[in-house]
């Protein structure tokens, strides 16, 4: 091990960070962990300038970071662990807030945490009734039927008095909170309050004006919402660590790999498949309930455009399909930057397709590639190497 | 370089004492459209051997294979596996009866590493739910530990100690029909087919890979070989049958098959009666 570790330094360094934290101390990882969370939940509160956006709620942006971040760690067990490219995956977006919607307002009165749950489930149904007539096809092919069921989605949503056709349903109530007064806007009380800082140049100042209530769900302030969906959010990814190091994992993979190699290796490649479709489906389904009770309370049926399912796989092409830290920070990006530069609003969509076009030229695994892909590459270059220097040789002998 | 003759007397008496049937094929044909791919082939494999499946290129050899393992559904005829009639079984439910294989053109699972190729053939017998794996409950725990005990073995087995944790597409080519002859025998077989595993080795290459076999069959593995290289296949079954045009012509130990004279016509083709 110690041979090992002085190896490696003498050479360059090439282990992941995962690798080096996984080398480190527990108490060091105790500690760095807890650090580490402190700060992305007090994000929000510690306003740092340069990455607090101005003409727009620094909360509310935060918290369509990790909308996103959500949708992408979903759709990364499909695209990226599976290998099915779902290019419909705002359709159980879509799903996931209408039933919300649906159970909490329109025709129920279902209190949030009761509906989110119902929403998962319904979501992952959904993703099992398109999944099990629809992977029988492969590659292409899926991706043109889920491209089918995006649209299929919004344009029935659009139809359908019973869900509010064109109209939309506004009023989607907050989740309930503890200790907020039952008066809009409903986030005032809650368990405690917390200031936020408000920074004057690079001089913190804290801010007593406006306070923060833990637990109270309201109109005008996000950051409870971006507490609470980042807590989801970090369930799903320590999920997401466990079944990815086990038999599933295992079998995903090696159905992305080569399916019919993996049918011959006894794995039953139909039904993994279907797992990964409904657990990505769960996932979008649960982003899209957070999405429907946040803030505002309204969604329509032009909140799902097609747009939307592209920003969802460019999110987990950007970030590095198949590491699921590579899809939090390609959500993460593909949410923030547009809020960020608001102020070019009109170039946005250009600057980011010119960004997309960058990667997919120079970067083209993504910024944050898995650890295989990293050591093949790694690999090919050692091999590269190789080939030259044996050419030079050959030359010189020459 | 040990170019030393192989044993090339697999005693016959063990032959006749091993019972059990493993595999049956009887009256097996396969068409496709206007292609008769396997013409009423029949053969058995008995518990412990190592059968050897020979013939000129196109003969049917890999199609055999295909319709064993469940990738072609055969037009008439039946296969019996342990006594299973294999007809519309599904592939991996074939594997997990106990039949495992390789292939030809080498199919491992490029981006994972030697070490999790194996575990996924290791997994076919796992009983692990989603949620226990979710929740590490036990079982998780010790079937994990097992399989990855298994896994090392296996590689230590077929001779690909220290590489475990390279990538699949990173190993040498040797490695790699290696390594897939580790994943097959992860899945625990009865039967083990072999798809020309030593297609592309040199001749020590080629010695080792025999003693590989014999070491797979003493631990208890029927293994069913298909392959090119006469000297190997002479050298390590004990019992041969030969494929021309998906029409079996001929059965028996390598002795016999030397000496078979449809199977030296099918090989080197007839000329006139003086030409040999």
């Amino acid at each position: 091990m110690a041979k090992d570790s002085s190896e490696t330094k003498v050479k360059k360094d090439r282990r992941g960070f995962g690798e080096k934290y996984a080398a480190a101390p527990t108490p060091v990882k105790v500690v760095a962990v807890t650090l580490l969370l402190v700060l992305v939940y007090a994000l929000p509160l510690l306003r740092p300038p340069i990455l607090t956006t101005n003409s727009i709620d620094f909360g509310t942006v935060m918290f369509r970071v990790i909308a996103f971040a959500l949708v992408a760690l979903g759709l990364n067990i499909v695209i990226g662990y599976a290998g099915l490219l779902d290019l419909g995956y705002v359709g159980f977006y879509a799903i996931g807030a209408y039933t919300t919607a649906v159970l909490t307002v329109y025709h129920y009165s279902w209190p949030f945490f009761l509906a989110l749950p119902a929403a998962i489930v319904v979501t992952m149904i959904s993703g099992v009734l398109l999944g099990a007539p629809t992977l029988r096809v492969r590659g292409d092919y899926l991706a043109i039927v889920t491209l089918g069921f995006g649209e299929i989605i919004r344009i029935t949503v659009q139809n359908v008095e019973w869900v509010g056709a064109s109209a939309g349903i506004k009023d989607i109530p907050h989740p309930t909170g503890i200790g907020a007064k039952p008066n809009p806007p409903f986030d005032q009380g809650g368990l405690f309050q917390v200031p936020r800082l408000q920074w004057d140049g690079f001089v913190p100042i804290v801010d007593l004006e406006h306070k923060t209530s833990f637990l109270a769900f309201g109109s005008r302030d996000a950051v409870p919402y971006y507490w609470l969906i980042l807590t989801f959010l970090l369930l799903i990814l320590i999920g997401d660590r466990m079944i990815k190091a086990s038999r599933v994992g295992r079998a995903w993979e090696a159905t992305r790999e080569d399916e019919d190699a993996a049918e011959l290796m006894g794995v039953p490649t139909f039904k993994y498949k279907l797992m990964a479709f409904a657990l990505g489906a769960a996932i979008g389904g649960m982003s899209g309930s957070f999405y429907a009770s946040s803030q505002a309370g309204y969604i329509n049926p032009q909140s799902f455009p097609l747009l939307l399912s592209m920003l969802f796989v460019a999110t987990v092409v950007v970030g590095g399909s198949g590491n699921r830290w590579g899809a939090i920070a390609g959500g993460a990006l593909v949410a923030y930057l547009p809020e960020r530069f608001r102020d070019f609003a009109d170039y946005r969509l250009l600057a980011f397709g010119l960004a997309l076009t960058v990667l997919a030229v120079w970067r083209p695994e993504g910024l944050f590639p898995p650890r295989r892909t990293r050591r093949a590459k790694a690999a090919e270059a050692e091999i590269d190497a190789l080939e030259e220097g044996t050419e030079n040789e050959e030359v010189t002998h020459a | 370089m040990p170019d030393t003759t192989p044993d090339t007397t697999p005693d016959t008496t063990l032959g006749a004492k091993k019972g059990r049937t493993v595999l049956r094929l009887t009256n097996a044909t396969l068409r496709f459209g206007g292609l008769t791919a396997l013409n009423d082939v029949s053969f058995e494999i008995n518990e412990g051997e190592i059968f050897g499946l020979i013939g000129p290129n196109g003969a049917g050899k890999t199609t055999c294979f295909n319709a064993m393992t469940g990738v072609y559904a055969l037009t008439s005829g039946t296969i019996e596996f342990e006594g299973n009639d294999l007809a519309g079984r599904k592939r991996h439910k074939i594997t997990k009866l106990g039949m495992a294989r390789t292939f030809q053109n080498i199919r491992l699972f490029k981006s994972m590493t030697a070490l999790e190729n194996v575990m996924v053939g290791a997994d076919v017998h796992s009983k692990v739910s989603f949620f226990e794996a979710l929740f590490r409950l036990p079982r998780h725990r010790t079937t994990e530990a097992e399989a990855l005990e298994r896994a090392r073995e296996l590689l230590n087995l077929v001779g690909i100690e220290g590489r475990h944790d390279e990538l699949a597409a990173n190993l040498s080519y040797g490695d790699q029909r290696r390594l897939e002859i580790a994943r097959a025998m992860a899945t625990k077989p009865t039967l083990l087919c072999l798809d020309e595993p030593a297609a592309g080795f040199n001749p020590a290459e080629k010695q080792r890979l025999m003693d590989l076999i014999r070491k797979l069959r003493d631990r208890g593995v029927t293994v069913l070989l298909i392959e090119h290289d006469m000297r190997l296949v002479m050298g390590v079954t004990d019992r041969i049958v030969v494929l021309e045009f998906g029409r079996k012509i001929a059965e028996g130990t390598p002795a016999e098959i030397r000496d078979n004279p449809a199977v030296i016509a099918a090989y080197l083709g007839v000329e006139e009666e003086d030409a040999s």
